[in-house]
């Protein structure tokens, strides 16, 4: 059993995000890029799998700065072979361009099982996992919090809103789109994400030229007004107190 | 002439057959001896061979005066009789032995003669008469108060071996006393009255019987013979090991400062799963323990309702190590992880145990296995991962570090750029803990208005690591270190200070490790109590509150600091009234370790820090609580909530009393409130 | 050129979700721009009915056994033929568990352009510019919908349902689905949401916790303003995930869609996950230290603190009076 996990890195929005000069893309600067959190959901489904059917992982990442560590880590939770895709990604790289690239490498690996967390938070054309699945004509289901594996098939439970879900039986291989996985990601020890980093290889595949067609454009990112809508109340804190005690009474709800 | 008659009426045949029983009970011990040994050698290899003289002068000390052992008082003085009483009788064998075997056989002299001979009757008559007391009073303790860390052990066995111990030396101390009694009834000399006990019990023979009855005393005598010996070859197999395990383990102890922690035996594998992952000298540790249970009177874990009791950790390993294991793990099954996790790092076992067991480097061995395999609470887990990505337990980005600096005019000068004399290490929960940005903004004020040459590293700095290290995480605490030596290699400062104990602690004794030590360290209270004696800060209003103190563990157990935050306190002529646990003994507020970062099982009735506002609010006069540590003052005000003792107990950050004291202005501040 | 404008109608057992209502009323102005009609296509069967009340110039329904539960290939292969048939200018799903993977995969397939995490649109001469949440809602991005058809996924926030209900019955076509191929997926059967906690759908005054709580005990102090105000404690994604509340309480696009009175939302910072399910409460107070949170993009009323400094007065004052 292959099962291979697409895993990037975004902002991280602990961080104040900012605009850079062309107004059209966050100022990299400042910026901390961390593994995309569904996609850790994503990696750590695979190792659940791994150690409940002895599958083989391959995590598979673009080469961001900061790929190295969450390959790495992934090893050291017990990823089996790690794979970094160089290319050119200064200009940017949307989810269709990746998604191309990321194609005939897959189809090399022959994966039973691809995993990717169901989106990221940067994602503005689509989703890579179903987009994935559009181009390798595999199917796809998205927001699964849990997954059995049998011969041939996959048991996975697809949440949806409201706290319903739904026991989805499909034939593998098959992309899966993580919400979460069954338990939290793992905490990995320094030391041995260190020591992965003395034994683990990682391989590098190049990407080559980005077809980055079909996505949309962006001709202006900002940050949203603050409270454009909302009336903020300001004070001391007694007067905040107050004041929302006046509203709830207002409002009937107290 | 008093003269002392070895073998009175013993037949040779006896005589000989006692040498050959000798020599049986030597061999026993020493098989007994080599077993004990080559399991210690089983232990990762540890190096506690440097400074002899040290540890010699330990020994004399802890072992032969058993200073630490009469810390608490019963106990102490039972086991000093019973001890001395033991050891002044096998003094007095062995010169019996040496006069007669070596000096009357070889060389036809005895020294045990005259004046000499009568003293030494004496002497062994009075150290039996303690050593008998000494076991009244353990037979007291033990089978009447019965108190709790005697009373329930782990496991069966233990209680039948404490009694052996005390059944035995009672046993020899009778018999002894019998035989020579009935000699003096028999032989009656003219020197019997210098042994009081024994005359009396001749005596007594001669009045209530046969005073020549030789058999009686023969029997007797083989008898005291035959406990003596089997006492002897059962020492490395009983609770007797104490005697030589316990003086070598002190021999053995660290001599580094209480605060600076053991890094891993192994790098390779780093943290203890099996048994012989220990060093040699924390098995030696297991073996040494007597099973006194001072350890879990003090532990705050334990009281708490915690499942941990570093006496039970001490004995089970013990026993784990010499039980067959039936397949059973040793974390797991003996250990379990909520065990280890209970502990707070607060050193109070360590500090207690008479033998210089460190039963804390025991427990944070093991928590750097649970760490490596990840098995660890999701609420600490969470503080680990953000500790790694963001340097701070709070998940917040480091730019916000300095955040509360905002409303500071002059700006606080940037260490990383400005050459300053002091650096102000703030540490985590001053930065960006809600309940303690306030008194982050005093301490500033203060440092501002007294004209201290001083700077902060604003996002430059990361968590110290101290906790992190506890918790068992070594790789995370090492990357830390390195960030933050990196930092101040790039900075230029002569002294670190900083309100945060455990930060203290660390930069103090685990950064020098590092390479890195051409700066002091200072915890705030100290560089407070110097400014004040120097006239630097002015106290301007003494206060006259009537309050009460809690020493951190890091601060005062682990680096001996109680008088700088007293004498502070007292310049500012507030009225200290001592809770019944401080200095040494205080009682950890349950924040160290990396506790603060963990979820409390259910089972715990009453966190030590509710118990501890409770100490401060029952002494009668007091409503204050200073703290000289962040996470106290975050601990106990939560405790005073829960405990009910809001508007009778506040707790008060030493600098909240300085800035009272100076009367300094914070309307500033106070608007940014 | 193309004008119609294509809103695939989400549903699930028996109902259909807000967000429907919200493509609609948002495809009504697309629609306006593009001087076309808007199509509504559901899927299904047996839910005709579903179509009643949607404000949509023409129902296309298409009745399938095949369609009675959703799956990202059917749902796929049916658009992928209707929008050849139909060119649309656009074609709106909603960014959920339902219309997110269905445009991806018809993206890929029927190589159209997607843009996803759309707030709202805005039409000039016939262009049409979307604005998208990015990044946790922290920013938002502005750019045309590429031409001549265009995928679209929506995230609540921008429009009112009920701009997309209207009284009288539109026109219902129904429509077989094509044949459909190589279909992988399977439901074996669906789990209910955990019952015996408080339904939070019915309660009048929401107090949501979110990642800004920080621990597990820190969800005392908002325990105790529910308590002293007579409300119910939610929480978004994480506190959830942590295990702290149980999924009873999850509010957000995996949780539950409330519609309170008032939704007091402490430390939440007002990611598109989460305000997918307040988007039907009459009122949201906001309180988050961080002042360019875009959860004061829909509340009302809005307060820059901490929660620990103002609950707890907040709870004592209630408590007094």
């Amino acid at each position: 059993m292959n099962i291979v996990v697409l895993a990037k890195l975004v902002p991280d929005l602990v961080e104040e995000l900012e605009i850079d000069d062309s107004g059209i893309a966050l100022d990299m600067t400042w910026l901390r890029l961390i593994i995309n959190e569904l996609d850790d959901h994503a990696i750590e489904e695979a190792i659940l799998l791994k150690e409940r059917t002895g599958a083989n992982v391959t995590v598979l990442a673009p080469d961001i700065e900061g790929v190295d560590d969450i390959l790495f880590t992934a090893a050291a939770k017990g990823a089996d072979r790690l794979i970094k895709i160089v290319g050119d990604y200064e200009s940017g790289v949307n989810n269709l361009g990746l998604a191309r690239v990321l194609t005939p490498v897959i189809k090399d690996l022959q994966p039973d099982l691809i995993l990717a967390g169901v989106e990221a938070h940067e994602d503005l054309d689509g989703s890579i996992g179903p987009l994935l699945a559009g181009y390798l004509d595999l199917p796809f289901i998205g927001y699964v919090a849990s997954i059995e594996l049998e011969e041939g098939k996959a048991t996975a439970t697809k949440e949806y809103p409201g706290g319903l879900s739904a026991e989805m039986e499909v034939a593998l291989p098959v992309v899966l789109g993580i919400q979460v996985a069954d338990e939290p990601p793992r905490y990995v020890a320094v030391s041995k994400v260190r020591q992965a980093m003395k034994t683990a290889e990682i391989e590098e595949l190049e990407a080559g030229d980005f077809d980055l067609s079909g996505g949309p454009t962006i001709d202006r990112m900002y940050q949203p007004e603050v409270g454009e809508s909302a009336t903020i109340i300001d004070g001391s804190l007694d007067d905040i107190a107050d004041s929302l005690i006046g509203i709830f009474k207002e409002l009937g709800v107290q | 002439m008093p003269i002392r008659e070895t073998f009175w009426n013993i037949p040779h045949w006896a005589e000989i057959a006692q040498y050959l029983v000798g020599l049986l009970t030597i061999l026993i011990f020493s098989y007994g001896v080599i077993r004990r040994v080559r399991r210690w050698l089983q232990g990762r290899p540890q190096r506690r061979i440097d400074r002899i003289g040290s540890r010699l002068w330990s020994v004399v000390v802890q072992a032969v005066g058993q200073a630490r052992t009469l810390q608490d008082i019963y106990p102490g003085i039972m086991h000093l009789t019973i001890f001395w009483g033991m050891i002044a009788l096998l003094i007095g064998t062995i010169l019996a032995t040496v006069d007669w075997d070596v000096a009357h056989l070889l060389f036809n002299v005895q020294f045990l003669t005259s004046w000499v001979y009568v003293s030494y009757e004496l002497i062994l008559d009075i150290f039996g008469v303690f050593l008998l007391i000494g076991l009244g009073m353990a037979i007291y303790r033990r089978y009447i108060i019965r108190p709790d860390r005697l009373a329930n052990m782990p496991g069966i066995g233990f209680k039948r071996d404490d009694a052996y111990v005390l059944i035995m030396l009672g046993l020899i101390g009778i018999t002894g006393y019998l035989v020579e009694g009935l000699r003096i009834a028999v032989a009656q000399p003219d020197w019997a009255p210098w042994s009081p006990v024994g005359n009396a019990i001749g005596n007594a023979f001669i009045a209530f019987g046969d005073p020549s009855n030789r058999f009686l005393h023969y029997a007797l005598w083989i008898i005291h013979i035959l406990i003596a010996f089997v006492a002897l070859a059962s020492i490395p197999y009983t609770k007797f090991w104490h005697l030589i395990a316990g003086p070598v383990n002190i021999f053995f102890r660290s001599l580094e400062p209480a605060g600076k922690m053991s890094a891993p035996t192994s790098e390779e594998e780093p943290g203890v799963k099996e048994w012989r992952d220990f060093s040699w000298k924390q098995l030696l540790d297991f073996e040494s323990c007597t099973r006194c249970g001072r350890c879990q009177d003090v532990c705050p874990a334990h009281a708490s309702g915690f499942s941990l009791s570093p006496r039970d950790i001490m004995i089970k390993l013990d026993t784990f190590i010499w039980q067959p294991t039936n397949g059973r793990n040793m974390l797991g099954d003996t250990i379990s992880a909520d065990e280890l996790w209970a502990c707070t790092s607060c050193q109070a076992c360590v500090d207690i145990c008479p033998v210089f067991n460190d039963q804390l480097s025991s427990i944070i061995d093991m928590r750097r296995y649970l760490v490596l395999e990840g098995d660890i609470d999701p609420q600490l887990q969470d503080a680990l991962a953000n500790l790694g990505r963001y340097g701070n337990s709070f998940g917040k980005s480091e730019r916000m570090r300095a955040k509360w600096t905002k409303p500071i005019q002059p700006k606080i000068k940037d260490a990383r750029r400005d050459e300053v004399e002091y650096l102000w290490f703030v540490g985590d929960y001053a930065s960006y803990h809600t309940s303690m940005t306030d008194k982050t903004l005093m301490m500033a004020k203060v440092f501002q208005s007294a004209g201290l040459d001083f700077g902060i590293l604003y996002d430059g700095e990361r968590n110290s690591g101290n906790d992190v290290r506890r918790v068992g995480e070594e790789g995370l605490f090492d990357m830390l270190a390195e960030k933050n030596l990196v930092t101040f290699s790039k900075s230029t400062f002569k002294t670190i200070v900083t309100s945060d104990p455990h930060s203290f602690n660390t930069l103090k004794n685990e950064y020098s490790e590092n390479g890195n030590d051409h700066y002091s360290v200072l915890h705030y209270s100290q560089l407070f109590d110097q400014m004040i004696t120097s006239g630097q800060l002015n106290v301007a209003r003494k206060l006259g509150y009537k309050v009460t103190y809690h020493d951190p563990c890091y601060l005062g157990r682990y680096n001996g600091e109680y008088d700088a935050p007293r004498r502070v306190m007292s310049a500012l002529g507030c009225e200290l009234v001592e809770m019944p646990r401080n200095k040494e003994n205080t009682f950890c507020c349950g924040a160290g370790g990396g506790r603060i970062w963990m979820e409390d099982p259910p089972e715990v009735a009453e966190r030590p820090a509710e118990m501890r506002v409770k100490e401060a609010a029952s002494l009668s006069g007091v409503s204050i609580l200073v703290v000289a540590c962040p996470k106290d003052l975050v601990m106990f005000q939560d405790a005073v909530k829960t405990a009910d003792l809001e508007g009778k107990l506040v707790v008060k950050d030493l600098i909240e009393l300085i800035v009272e004291a100076t009367e300094m202005n914070l309307s500033e501040t106070e608007e940014q409130n | 050129m193309n004008k119609d404008i294509l809103v695939v109608i989400e549903h699930i057992r028996g109902e259909v979700a807000d967000i429907s209502y919200m493509m609609i009323a948002a495809a009504r102005q697309l629609a306006e721009t593009t001087e076309g009609e808007v199509l509504a296509v559901l899927m299904g069967s047996g839910v005709e009915n579903l179509a009643g009340n949607l404000a949509a110039d023409k129902v296309i329904y298409f009745e399938d056994p095949q369609l009675a539960d959703f799956t990202s290939s059917t749902y796929q292969q049916t658009l992928e033929i209707l929008i050849s048939e139909v060119n649309p200018r656009a074609v709106i799903l909603g960014h959920t568990s339902i219309g997110m993977e269905v445009a991806s995969l018809l993206s890929a397939k029927s190589d159209l352009p997607l843009v996803s995490t759309c707030l709202s649109f805005s039409g000039e001469n016939g262009l049409i510019k979307f604005t998208s949440q990015l990044y946790g809602g922290k920013i938002l991005a502005e750019g045309l919908i590429p031409e001549p058809i265009a995928l679209l996924t929506m995230v609540p926030g921008g429009y009112k349902p009920e701009d997309g209900q209207s009284s009288t019955p539109p026109l219902v076509t129904t429509a077989a689905p094509p044949q459909f191929t190589d279909l992988q997926i399977s439901i074996k059967q669906y789990i209910e949401p955990e019952t015996g906690d408080v339904d939070i759908t019915l309660q009048p005054l929401l107090i949501a916790v979110g990642r800004g709580i920080q621990l597990e005990d820190n969800i005392e102090i908002a325990e105790e303003l529910a308590e002293a105000i007579g409300g119910v404690v939610c929480a978004s994604r994480p506190v959830v995930d942590q295990g702290w509340l149980p999924t009873s309480r999850l509010v957000g696009k995996s949780g539950y869609r409330v519609k309170p009175k008032v939704y007091l939302a402490l430390g939440i910072s007002g990611a598109p996950e989460h305000t997918e399910g307040i988007a039907g409460s009459e009122t949201i107070i906001a309180i988050n230290t961080d002042p360019a949170a875009p959860i004061f993009n829909i509340a009302k009323y809005g307060v820059v603190e901490d929660i620990f400094d103002l609950v707890p007065l907040l709870t004592e004052k209630i408590e007094e009076s």
